[in-house]
């Protein structure tokens, strides 16, 4: 019963979202209430219709299909209530639900928009909700019955049986869906013929939270990789995780474009652009990944009708987009008016690094998909490509970051604030100095660690300068500071710690490869690591090796356990790291097998990650930045136009 | 895998290598090998017996003095392009690494065209 409550709520959110389409689309002043008031209904229907998904998924009812699916009765409550939306069919009701609460959310917060973009880009954002509802309903329905019903699930894989990742899809998905409204905007501008600094305004927020979102997503995500999967390894460039960069880099571009359009006018047709782009490559993000289309053209063949309906969404979606643009996007253009040196032209050229970075994603991530599709067999495209390509671009952004918030508007002085960075690009070269010298003569990463600390200390440099400009006393000083510059700030010397993070990670880590025996012991990376004992535990839904050790470090001694699970319903293994984190970073150490020839010795895998914390303190701060950002918006509109 | 390779193998898949700088090569080239039988996994994370089998052919053809080159050139031959995360440069993929400098040149030249109209004007403060 609660399942076709939930199906029936999923159809009838469907018919009001198309109403809501019509409705917005019309954009007359009369229907402007009936609109706003059909997005609320099919938001509460899809929050209802996702609320009955959670109880199938928590009174554990075999008789749904996702259910047995994805759910076992011995599973703790919280990846029961996860399992709901830690699959294909409920991930995309998940998707509807999100899109029709921004829907509504963006149509109650109207603001003085004038009626014609806000109406329209209600109306948009009514058609996106409907078709991920025709989507849902007509191939991946949540509610779908089995019938006979087992009498147990076969239980939600155990590698995401983890906090990290129970929050880490619906943080993409507010994300991605996120992107949904700067598209629905970007569409409403381009019917209406004209994008101006109003408009500007109304996607900003839209488009900070989603990025905001986005980097938690991935954030949590790529956490999730360096503890769980047992080898240190945070981020490699997989299919599934390029799906969610991408999004991430062109969001961050449209964060940017979108203040330049607001403050100056300028830029408007290549923010419209932005926002189309965002959010098809969001789309590709959820449908593609989440159909497997990714990881193989075959993928097609097991399932084309799910394969081809995605095609045709996000075909029509980026080829509605793509065919306005065109029509439409020169009656935007305005002279952009900014010299060679100023803030524009660096935001200009923080476009130009993002986009071609995604670009090089999107290319790397879909070529061997081409190969095998143009019958050139099977290739590989992964971190060694990446790593070439990618990288340099965002450095290259990276050198010229530090410069921009020092620049004025229309024009700028190069000098000027070159002569405000000299202490920064001090640091920069004795850090590159010392770094060549330490891992001789490794200059890719020594270059790597100095842009960080150029980022971190001209950050730093720019703070500096801005609270010397206020009055009083330093506190007095600190506390003046427009909350627009601590968020900006924040953000750009968190993108430093987190690259001075990754190239240390990555450049400097160390691994080893033991044989112990309880009682034995191994130096490594500074330590002495003793394996105390070696027993089995049970835990709620599948038994453990665990390994107790001892880390003796200048005279300091710390507990250590690494565990090897085996779930028995899902027949995996998985491994439980022990991680202990010092100041020159953290000692990961994961248990292998026991040695078939010599019972009772265990293989055990030490790794040494130096400053692997920074690369999650810089994403925070990222993060941070992003939601100050979003509050010195919400205060700006309280005050007024600033 | 017959019984007497997965004991060879759980002896030998734990052995380090003597020597520091061999170690370190062998495990920068697990990192850039992909395991056959997984889903998108380099064979240093992978739990599967076959990655384990290939973590062992690594170490085994550095003891033997083998180049990085020439342990690559020996995965492909054996199990195709498919197990190298460095895609081959050949004529599938000159459009690949080609594409970023396509990407930035294309992008370096929009940019260029915007910049031709408008004049600047006056020099402007503010916050962002």
């Amino acid at each position: 019963m609660i399942a076709e409550i939930g199906a029936f709520c999923m159809a009838l959110a469907l018919a009001l979202s198309l109403a809501q389409g019509v409705l917005g689309l019309r954009a007359q002043a009369a229907h402007a209430g009936a609109a706003v008031a059909v997005a609320q209904v099919a938001a509460l229907l899809c929050g209802v219709a996702m609320a009955c998904l959670i109880i199938v998924f928590v009174i554990s009812d075999f008789s749904v299909s996702a259910v047995v699916s994805y759910s076992h009765i011995d599973k703790p409550l919280i990846y029961k209530i996860a399992g709901s939306w830690g699959n294909h069919e409920g991930s995309m009701l998940l998707w509807c639900a999100v899109s029709a609460l921004f829907g509504a959310l963006f149509a109650s917060l109207r603001r003085g928009q004038a009626l014609g973009l806000w109406s329209k880009a209600v109306g948009v954002q009514g058609f996106v909700t409907a078709g991920a509802l025709i989507y849902t309903l007509a191939l991946s329905n949540p509610f779908a019955r089995l019938d006979p019903a087992p009498l147990q699930g076969l239980g939600l894989n155990p590698l995401l049986q983890d906090p990290a990742l129970a929050a880490h899809p619906p943080m993409l998905y507010l994300g991605y869906v996120g992107l949904s409204i700067p598209f629905s905007l970007a569409i409403a501008a381009l019917l209406e013929g004209r994008a101006d600094q109003a408009w500007a305004k109304a996607l900003r927020p839209w488009t900070l939270a989603a990025w905001t979102c986005l980097t938690i997503g991935i954030g949590l995500g790529a956490y999730w990789a360096y503890y769980e999967l047992g080898w240190g390894g945070w981020w490699f460039w997989d299919p599934v995780e390029n799906a969610s960069f991408m999004p991430w880099l062109i969001a961050c571009a449209l964060v940017h474009s979108a203040i330049v359009t607001e403050r100056r006018g300028s830029l408007a047709a290549w923010t419209i652009l932005l926002s189309i782009l965002g959010f098809g490559l969001a789309l590709l993000g959820t449908f593609l990944v989440r159909s497997g289309v990714l990881t193989s053209v075959h993928a097609f063949a097991i399932d084309p009708g799910r394969g081809i309906a995605v095609l045709v969404l996000l075909a029509v979606a980026m080829g509605v987009g793509f065919g306005l643009y065109a029509l439409r996007a020169h009656k935007l253009a305005k002279p952009s008016g900014f010299a060679a040196v100023s803030r524009e032209s660096m935001l200009v050229w923080n476009n130009f690094g993002l986009s071609v970075a995604a670009g090089i994603v999107l290319i790397g991530t879909l070529y061997p998909l081409m190969v095998e599709a143009a019958g050139g067999g099977l290739i590989s495209v992964g971190p060694p490509f990446f790593n070439l390509t990618v990288t340099p671009v965002l450095g290259a952004l990276f050198l010229l970051l530090p410069l921009a918030p020092l620049l004025t508007w229309r024009v700028g002085n190069a000098r000027a604030a070159l002569k405000q960075l000299l202490p920064a690009a001090i640091l920069a070269l004795l850090t590159l100095g010392l770094a060549l010298w330490f891992s001789h003569g490794r200059i890719a990463p020594a270059f790597g660690l100095a842009i960080g600390v150029w980022l971190v200390a001209g950050g730093l440099i720019y703070l500096w300068a801005r609270v010397r400009r206020g009055e009083g006393r330093l506190i007095a000083k600190l506390a003046l500071l427009p909350l627009a510059v601590w968020s900006m700030s924040i953000a750009h010397i968190g993108a430093g710690v987190l690259t001075i993070g990754a190239i240390g990670e990555t450049a400097f880590r160390s691994e080893r490869a033991v044989a112990l025996a309880p009682g034995e012991g191994a130096e490594f990376a500074g330590r002495r690591i003793t394996l105390l004992e070696v027993g089995e535990i049970e835990g709620p839904n599948y038994s453990a090796t665990r390994a107790n050790f001892r880390v003796d470090q200048a005279g300091r001694a710390a507990a250590l356990s690494a565990e090897r699970r085996f779930y028995p319903t899902s027949n995996t293994p998985t491994t439980e790291v022990g991680i202990l984190g010092d100041l020159d970073g953290d000692l990961y150490i994961a248990l292998g097998e026991a040695l078939r020839d010599r019972p009772g010795v265990w293989t055990v895998r030490l790794y040494h990650n130096p400053v692997v914390q920074l690369i999650f303190i810089g994403t925070i701060m990222l993060a941070i930045g992003g939601a100050l950002s979003l509050l010195a918006l919400a205060r700006r509109r309280k005050d007024g136009p600033a | 895998m017959s019984w007497l390779t997965s004991l060879l193998i759980a002896a030998t898949a734990g052995a380090a290598l003597g020597d520091p700088a061999q170690e370190a090569r062998a495990l920068s080239l697990e990192r850039e090998i992909r395991c056959v039988q997984c889903e998108n996994e380099p064979i240093a994370q992978s739990t599967a017996d076959i990655a384990a089998d290939m973590r062992a052919l690594v170490r085994e053809r550095i003891a033997a003095g083998d180049s990085d080159a020439e342990i690559r050139e020996f995965f492909r031959a054996r199990y195709g392009d498919f197990v190298l995360f460095r895609p081959p440069m050949d004529g599938r993929t000159w459009l690949l690494w080609l594409a970023p400098l396509l990407l930035a040149g294309g992008g370096g030249l929009a940019i260029a065209r915007m910049r031709r109209d408008g004049a600047p004007g006056e020099p402007e403060e503010g916050d962002r």
